[in-house]
This record gives C-alpha cells, sequence and structure tokens, in this order.
C-alpha cells in the first residue's frame, strides 16, 4: 500500500506506554508497537480455536457453527473443553485482543498529539462485549449466562434472555438506550444531509460554507450547534447508546428477576394516579 | 455551571438513586437452566423473595386419616348425592377438612342449616357439592395436567371462601366514541396480564372460549393475513398471564426462536397445553352452570363475609392459571395434599360432558 506524500512527517517516534522503541516500527502502512502485537497474538490463536470449535462442532454451514458458553453447573470454574472450556478461551482471546487495540489506539493517539477520544470511543464498545460475557455472568454466578459464538446461535440466546424478562421492552435501560440509538441515527442522518448539500450546490455556484449550514438549522428549528458541536453531540448520543445497551442487561437478571413490565409497578402504584 | 443546572442535576441524582435503591433487586440470584447451554433458557430466582414463596404455599395440618368404619354416609344420612360411598367416619373427616379449607372462621353454617344439615337451603351447599365433583373429575380426567398430585379444595380456596384469583368478562371502560375508539380491550397497564398494555381480558376467548393459540406458522403469509397481529396480542395478554400466575418465564415452556415448535420446546408446554383444555372444562361445565346460584346471592350468602361472586356482567367469579398456581411453578410448590385425602377421589355422580382435549 503506498503512503501519501504529506504522510511520512506524521511518522513520528515516541508515544510508546509499554516496550519503549522495541515495536516502534511500521509494517507496509500499518504502526506496529507492543498492543500491534499482543492484538494480532490473540487474535489468531482466538480465530483458530473459532475453527477448531467449528470442525469438531458437526457443521461448517457458517450460520449455525456454534461454541457455546459452558453448563451452569461450572458456576465461574473452568469447564472442559468441549463443554464450554473452549468459549472460555475465545472470550479472553477475544477480551485480549480488543482490550489491545485500545492502548493501541491510545498509543498512536500520543504519538500524534491527539486526544484520547477514539479510544475512549472504542472502549464503550468494548465495555458492551464485556457486560454481556464477564460482568453480567460474574454478577450471576455462572460463565454459563454469556451468550455463544455463532451466527444463528446468539439470535437464539438474545431472543430468549429478552424473553426470560417477559417483555424486553419494558426494561427501563432498554428504552433509553433504544432511544439514543435512533436518535444517533437521526442525528448522523442531519449532519450528513447538511454536509453533502452545502458541498454540491447546484452547477455553476461556488461550495457553501458553515454559515450556510448555520443559518440552515437556524431557519428550522431555532438553533445551530456548530461544526464542531455536532461532533461532540454525535459522540455523546453513539456512545450512550452503546453504555445504556450494556447496562439494559447488566440489570436484567442481577437486579431484577422478574418480568420487565413488572418493574413498572412502583410507577403504577405512585399516589398521584389515585 | 450555572446554578440551575447544578440544581437539575442534584434533582436527577436523586431521583436515579431513589430508583436504584428502592426498585431493583440485587445479586447474588439463583439460576436454573432448563435447556442446552448458551440458549438462555433459564430461569433466575431471587432467593430473597423465596421465603414469601415458602410462607404462602404452607400446607395446613392434615386431618388425622380414619378408616372406613361403620356404614355408608348415604345409608345413614338423606341427600348425600356424591359422597354417598363414603364410611361415616371418613364422610366426618372430608366435611372437617373442607370446612378448614374454605370456611374455617364461618364453620359448618357456611353451607348447612344446623337445624337441618341434609337441606339445600343455603346456596352454598349446592356450591360446595359441584365442586367435590370438579376436584374429582380434575384428579380423574386431568392427569395430564395435575398429573398424580392432584388438587383438593385447598389448592385454590387457601382458607378464603372465595378464592383469591379469578377473572370474569371484562370490556371496560366502554369506549365507543371519539380518539379513544378502537382500543380493543387493551393499553391500561393491567394486573391480569402482567401490568403489560396488551389486552386486559383474554381469559373469555381462551378459557371460556375455545379460541386457538396457533399465531406463527412457518406457511408464507399470503393478504389477508389470519391470524394477525391482533389475534398475537391477544395470545401474549393470556401468556403473560399464565407466567406471572406461575412466576415462570416465557422460556420455561418455549424456546423462543420458534414458539411454535413442539419439538425445541421444555416439556412444560405439553403440561400447560393440557392445562389450558382443563380449565375450559372446569369454568364451562362446572363454574358457569352454577351462574343461577351466584345471581341469586351475588354477594354470597347472607351472613357473609361480603364478597363478590359475579363480574360486571353478572357471570361468574371463573378459573384461571392463577386460581391454583397462585404464583407458583406448581400449585403449593408440588405438594400432593390429596395423597391424604383419598375421600376426594370417592366422589360418584360426576355430572358433566365428556372433556374436551383439542
Amino acid at each position: 500500500m503506498s503512503m501519501l506524500s504529506f504522510e511520512q512527517k506524521y511518522r513520528v517516534r515516541g508515544g510508546t506506554l509499554v516496550g519503549g522503541d522495541l515495536f516502534d516500527f511500521w509494517i507496509g502502512p500499518f504502526w506496529v508497537g507492543f498492543f500491534g502485537i499482543t492484538t494480532a497474538f490473540f487474535t489468531v490463536i482466538g480465530t483458530a480455536l473459532i475453527l477448531y470449535g467449528a470442525a469438531i462442532g458437526g457443521t461448517w454451514n457458517p450460520w449455525l457453527i456454534n461454541i457455546a458458553p459452558p453448563d451452569l453447573k461450572y458456576g465461574l470454574g473452568l469447564a472442559p473443553i468441549r463443554d464450554g472450556g473452549l468459549w472460555q478461551i475465545i472470550t479472553i482471546c477475544a477480551i485480549g485482543a480488543f482490550v489491545s487495540w485500545i492502548f493501541r489506539q491510545a498509543e498512536i493517539s500520543r504519538k500524534l498529539g491527539m486526544g484520547y477520544h477514539i479510544p475512549v470511543a472504542y472502549s464503550v464498545a468494548v465495555f458492551a462485549y464485556i457486560s454481556l460475557v464477564v460482568i453480567r455472568p460474574v454478577l450471576l454466578g455462572a460463565w454459563g449466562h454469556g451468550f455463544p459464538y455463532g451466527i444463528f446461535s446468539h439470535l437464539d440466546w438474545v431472543s430468549n434472555v429478552g424473553y426470560q424478562y417477559l417483555h424486553f421492552h419494558y426494561n427501563p435501560a432498554h428504552m433509553i438506550a433504544v432511544t439514543f440509538f435512533f436518535t444517533t441515527v437521526l442525528a448522523l442522518s442531519l449532519h450528513g444531509g447538511l454536509v453533502l448539500s452545502a458541498l454540491n450546490p447546484p452547477r455553476g455556484e461556488a461550495v457553501k460554507t458553515s454559515e450556510h449550514e448555520n443559518s440552515f438549522f437556524r431557519d428550522f428549528i431555532g438553533y445551530s450547534i456548530g461544526t464542531l458541536g455536532i461532533h461532540r453531540l454525535g459522540l455523546f448520543v453513539a456512545l450512550s447508546a452503546g453504555f445504556w445497551s450494556a447496562v439494559c442487561i447488566i440489570i436484567s437478571g442481577p437486579f431484577w428477576s422478574r418480568g420487565w413490565p413488572d418493574w413498572w409497578g412502583w410507577w403504577l402504584n405512585l399516589p398521584i394516579w389515585s | 455551571m450555572s446554578y440551575a443546572l447544578k440544581a437539575a442535576g442534584a434533582a436527577a441524582a436523586l431521583i436515579g438513586g431513589f430508583a436504584l435503591l428502592f426498585t431493583f433487586e440485587r445479586p447474588p440470584m439463583d439460576t436454573v437452566q432448563l435447556g442446552y447451554r448458551g440458549l438462555g433458557i433459564e430461569q433466575v430466582v431471587n432467593p430473597r423473595l423465596e421465603r414469601m414463596t415458602l410462607a404462602k404455599n404452607a400446607i395446613p395440618a392434615v386431618v388425622p386419616q380414619v378408616g372406613a368404619v361403620g356404614p355408608k354416609a348415604s345409608a345413614v344420612y338423606k341427600n348425600v348425592q356424591v359422597l354417598g360411598d363414603l364410611s361415616v367416619t371418613q364422610f366426618a373427616r372430608t366435611m372437617a377438612a373442607l370446612t378448614g379449607w374454605v370456611a374455617p372462621e364461618q364453620g359448618c353454617n357456611y353451607c348447612h342449616n344446623p337445624n337441618n344439615m341434609a337441606s339445600d337451603e343455603i346456596y352454598t351447599k349446592v356450591v360446595a357439592r359441584r365442586m367435590l365433583q370438579m376436584t374429582a373429575r380434575i384428579n380423574a380426567e386431568w392427569k395430564s395436567h395435575v398429573q398424580e398430585t392432584g388438587v383438593t379444595c385447598y389448592t385454590c380456596h387457601r382458607g378464603q371462601p372465595v378464592p383469591a384469583y379469578s377473572w370474569a368478562h371484562n370490556d371496560t371502560p366502554p369506549r365507543s366514541a371519539g380518539l379513544s375508539v378502537g382500543t380493543a380491550g387493551q393499553n391500561l397497564a393491567s394486573g391480569s396480564v402482567g401490568l403489560t398494555s396488551l389486552p386486559y381480558d383474554p381469559f373469555t376467548p381462551y378459557l371460556s372460549g375455545n379460541a386457538q393459540i396457533r399465531v406463527q406458522t412457518p406457511a408464507p403469509r399470503v393478504m389477508p393475513v389470519k391470524p394477525g397481529i391482533k389475534d398475537a396480542e391477544w395470545t401474549y395478554g393470556l401468556m403473560m398471564h399464565m407466567s406471572t400466575s406461575l412466576g415462570v418465564v416465557c422460556t420455561y415452556c418455549h424456546n423462543s426462536r420458534a414458539w411454535y415448535s413442539w419439538e425445541e420446546s421444555p416439556p412444560q408446554r405439553t403440561n400447560a397445553w393440557h392445562g389450558i383444555r382443563m380449565v375450559r372444562d372446569v369454568n364451562n361445565n362446572f363454574i358457569t352452570p352454577l351462574q343461577p346460584q351466584w345471581a341469586a346471592n351475588p354477594y354470597g350468602p347472607p351472613t357473609g363475609p361480603v364478597q363478590p361472586r359475579v363480574g360486571l356482567h353478572g357471570d361468574p367469579l371463573k378459573v384461571n392459571c392463577g386460581t391454583c398456581h397462585q404464583g407458583a411453578y406448581k400449585p403449593l410448590l408440588g405438594v400432593s395434599m390429596l395423597q391424604d385425602y383419598p375421600e376426594l377421589n370417592a366422589v360418584t355422580n360426576i355430572d358433566a360432558p365428556p372433556p374436551i382435549r383439542q
């Protein structure tokens, strides 16, 4: 892969968290670093184990390959490889790779003298994954509460776990998360539409600037959040969507054992209704 | 930060803290795996709520058993229509047990005229006789649901003249005009459907009528789609009732990836299928035929206690899953009281059409 002419000058040494200069080099366009090595290490082992799991699982149909967590009876202990132990090692590899990736992003940010916004944002996605396979299973006392690794099987898990609380749309954190997801879509589509419309004037006219963008939204809804602000807002709504998703599954089970509609009893019992 | 912003933040934190502290539960929880690992077919139980469940399902002391001594009750007493095959000692024991289960405070006179025990003048005696027939019918014909555990009067009554959980036709509030027309008996956060906004009287079609719960089908969906979304919502209403009545979740009976699939469902679903037919049998052949008795005494016998026997439309209070289960996956947590009262199976003259199992 070729490099852009000006890219060379941004290839600066330093900024590493671990390993000093040892791994501070590039392979083609990719910076390596200590966490690049650990990412590759965990990714290769994890992927190989998934292939091993598929090989002993009885099907190579990509939809049906399923690597399930252990039975609940193993609690928080180790399970035999063929009875969920594989899932446990793959989970360790996945978390190792994802967390390495966070630190690699942080090191590159340091190298370039940037803020940590990217690793922080990515951490929220990793947090959501860890909520599903570590935090909630530990709170419930068994690794078997994690979701299985398989395309159809993980969907079955989502469906069944949702119906364990009778009607998941009544989960208050799920409500907040869904609202943030839709808000993210709305904000991104408004922002994308606005930028493209400013940059694509009718033939023969000059490209419009941010003042046109601000004027559009002031005319439209009385307020423009601005060119920097829209990205802060976008980051906030997107991360909130992931964060509240994690909350909504952590509270399902450890902090509520019944149907979610039942939780709203406190609301229905408020004295203001009678 | 402005003062208003800080105050708003503090208020939000206060409300959030209240919600966290007082409306949720906490770990550790007990969990039970009911399906293949990783499928999420499991049950989460709060062990701190179990003490309440155990207290609610305590078994009353057994009336000492007696041998079949002496002549038959039908030979000694008059107007013994269904317990005539019992010996007088067993008959007396059954009457004592029944009083303790149904009318412990009111005593014998809740059903009997003390000056003429054989008289049917107090309507509750007529009801009690029908209920004895119903109990025997359930224990004989609906083993597919009650297994060998069986039922007694106590399964539903729990020391109360009127069981705590029942239902009657409910189409209120009547909505026939304006923007609220067509609410289709839903959107009211009703306790009958686990506080959801689903249709709140799923009992009339499914537990006295014979509406089918077959809304999911692998067949192609061709317009006009029937069963449609409305049918699904009514079904879900009934399922919410079943779940909350048994204290279980959807995955107790279903693998939610294919609700319809018997092959993938836990075996409890078969039991529940028979239970629905059993409840229809009870409502249509035993409860509803007593309608004239209750219509004449809509608040119970004149001696009290004053408790309604009929619903808004004058139909009798009927049976649903909660009537027996009362929040437990098995009524009384699976303890068989019937084993101690074999007299209940000696009821003769169970006068009802044959059960419908389809």
